[in-house]
């Protein structure tokens, strides 16, 4: 079943978008879109929140209520919107800079909250609006502006944190696989609780430049043969590979509604 | 009316809950953590949220958001969490978000002495942030007055779209006073939009002060930190971002008669002017009596408003008067008196956690008689 892009979730007088020819981003926000429609929920009562980088910029370009907030903070800003309305459905774009380094803090508490909302990380290995610096998912080795010797640091796992933090849905695909990718989105949506799709996206600009993946087609050639189903490794993460997949799908009583709960029993018990 | 023995901390968190205040995000932080412990109770009793934050920068955070969902929200803090507080009030205050946040301010620099008080914040309130933005500041000065003034900031941040400060010390936050906690105080809510939809202009220029609609009640806007139009989309036209950046500034100072707040004590037929604020005032509201009583006329200044600054009210009190500046910091709001009254002025001011006692006051003043 294919999905169009409802051009009425888009605001065509902010296009084009910034971002960079051959980039990975606008298949992961097609993605998105496609998913928001096929969700059904009330357009109204989307809230979509960003953070800083390529991917931050993406709220500036969908028709809803959209935040564009700070720096490695759009969980924090995300937290406050849901506790404060339980009825709105908050979905946040980020990047693997905004996410895991700036905002590494609030990602594994957000998480461990198992506070409900959609968490959807572009991460393309690179800080791709500074100018390619590394990040904390640039692979063993890669080239960036400022690992000019090559990456020495072990990348960091999102999608493992996020298991690890407590997230109740992880999946993890490439732009390589668009319509897979927007299955999980949906199924992140429809999910109640902290669920994060990891979006391996690509920057053929900067990172692409500088480790022999200028060609987008190239690119994603690349991603797809370093996908490797979950099903057939049964470890969430491999050296030299992306394992994808759908890491995590469990229920458990979500944050809001438990708080809110508290809130009934408590005013109950001091009315008596 | 409630009479009640309560600390400076526990009062801010009985006016809030009075104000409308639904939500609080914070971390905890010497010596502003009773007030956050108060909030975990109350917040629930009147159907409201409280969260303890993984940090000050989600404790802002989440306030910002919350606000933007339509919930009244503060956080608490003091000085080493403000400072990190210092991004979500900058981005708070250039996306107009209605918040509230209060300092009660420990020594400094640095982690300092958490549990000994200080002035030492008065310009990291004005300061603390990067670009060009107005602030409001109240300074209580008693238990009372941290209950009336945080109903205050609320209202303010509510019908000028921006975040208040509400600036306090360990000594009026933490010790107890009886106070009578009233009801008859007057609650604001902020200006909600009449417009349809497609008309809606979060940033519209023809108002000082924008109406705001709450994420969820069918406008669909955009609210970003970076400078923005009136739409609230992003643009690097300088015009524009001069249009954003003077109203912002106009919907502040062309307020002052309504944000200016002082108090005035023995200053009409006064020679010699205190200007002092918060714990200070109250020694040197002794000192002030002290030395009439030995015939020598002194008056006290008390700046509830530390920023935007008092210009007029000061020039008038403290004309032809010679001035003396008492402040638990080694100079701050000194400077902003020297720049106000374009002359010098004696200053006393310590920040070793110990209170200015009115003797010290007193000594000073005598010394320069």
């Amino acid at each position: 079943m294919y999905t169009e892009i409802s051009l009425e979730n888009l605001r065509e007088n902010k296009l084009p978008h910034i971002w960079c020819a051959g980039c990975g981003n606008g298949i992961v926000l097609g993605a998105i879109l496609r998913a928001i429609e096929r969700s059904k929920i009330d357009k109204d009562k989307i809230v979509f929140v960003s953070g800083i980088g390529c991917a931050g910029r993406s709220s500036g370009y969908v028709n809803f209520n959209t935040l564009h907030t700070l720096h490695g903070r759009p969980l924090a800003f995300a937290t406050g919107i849901k506790l404060a309305n339980p009825d709105l459905h908050v979905i946040v774009a980020t990047g693997d800079g905004d996410l895991a380094a700036i905002g590494g803090n609030h990602f594994i508490h957000t998480a461990k909250r198992n506070i409900d909302m959609t968490v959807i990380v572009f991460n393309n290995f690179t800080y791709g609006m500074t100018g390619g610096q590394v990040s904390p998912t640039t692979p063993d080795k890669a080239y960036t502006t400022t690992t000019p010797f090559g990456e020495i640091e072990e990348p960091m796992d999102i999608s493992y944190l996020a298991v690890a933090s407590g997230a109740t849905y992880v999946a993890r695909e490439t732009i390589a696989s668009p319509f897979v990718l927007e299955k999980y989105i949906l199924n992140g949506i429809m999910h109640k609780g902290f669920s994060l799709i990891e979006a391996v996206s690509s920057c053929v600009t900067e990172f692409g430049r500088r480790n022999k993946l200028e060609d987008p087609a190239i690119y994603i050639k690349w991603l797809k043969d370093k996908s490797i189903p979950y099903s057939k490794t049964n470890a969430l993460s491999v050296k030299d590979g992306i394992v994808v997949g759908e890491f995590i799908n469990v229920e458990k009583e979500e944050f809001t509604e438990k708080y809110y709960e508290m809130v009934k029993k408590v005013r109950n018990e001091e009315r008596d | 009316m409630k009479e009640v023995v309560i600390s400076g901390n526990e009062a801010i968190a009985y006016g809030a809950i009075y104000a409308g205040c639904r939500f609080f995000a914070g971390y905890p932080i010497t010596p502003s953590t009773d007030l956050a412990e108060k909030m975990s109770y109350l917040l629930p009793l009147n159907g409201g949220v409280f969260i303890q934050m993984e940090d000050e920068l989600g404790s802002i955070s989440a306030i910002i958001g919350a606000s933007l969902a339509g919930k009244k929200a503060m956080t608490a803090t003091s000085g080493p969490g403000f400072s990190l507080m210092q991004e979500g009030l900058g981005f708070a205050s250039y996306s107009e978000i209605p918040i509230v946040v209060a300092d009660i301010e420990r020594v400094g620099p640095s982690t300092g002495i958490p549990t000994y008080p200080s002035q030492g914040d008065v310009m990291q309130t004005r300061w603390g942030t990067h670009g060009s933005h107005p602030v409001i500041v109240f300074y209580p000065s008693s238990v009372y007055e941290s209950y009336k003034l945080t109903v205050e900031a609320f209202n303010y941040s509510e019908k000028y779209r921006t975040p208040v400060i509400l600036l306090s010390d360990e000594v009026i936050g933490h010790m107890r006073e009886k106070v009578r906690l009233v009801e008859d105080l007057p609650v604001i809510e902020r200006l909600k939009p009449n417009v349809s939809k497609e008309e809606y202009l979060p940033f519209d220029s023809r108002y000082d002060v924008p109406p705001i609609a709450n994420f969820g009640e069918g406008y669909r806007f955009h609210i970003t930190g970076l400078t923005h139009d009136e739409t609230g989309f992003p643009t690097s036209d300088p015009e524009k971002a001069e249009t954003l950046i003077e109203r912002l500034h106009r919907k502040i100072y062309k307020n002052m008669d309504d944000i200016g707040k002082f108090e005035a004590f023995y200053t009409e037929d006064a020679e010699y002017l205190i200007i002092s604020y918060g714990a200070t005032a109250r020694g040197a509201k002794d000192a002030v009596i002290e030395l009439r009583r030995k015939g020598i006329k002194v008056g006290l200044f008390r700046p509830i408003t530390i920023w935007p600054s008092l210009e007029l009210p000061l020039r008038e009190i403290a004309d032809g008067k010679k001035v003396f500046v008492f402040e638990m910091n080694l100079g701050q709001y000194v400077l902003e008196v020297e720049r106000i009254l374009k002359r010098d002025v004696v200053f006393f001011g310590k920040e070793n956690g110990e209170l200015i006692t009115p003797e010290e006051m007193e000594s000073c003043i005598q010394k320069s008689l």
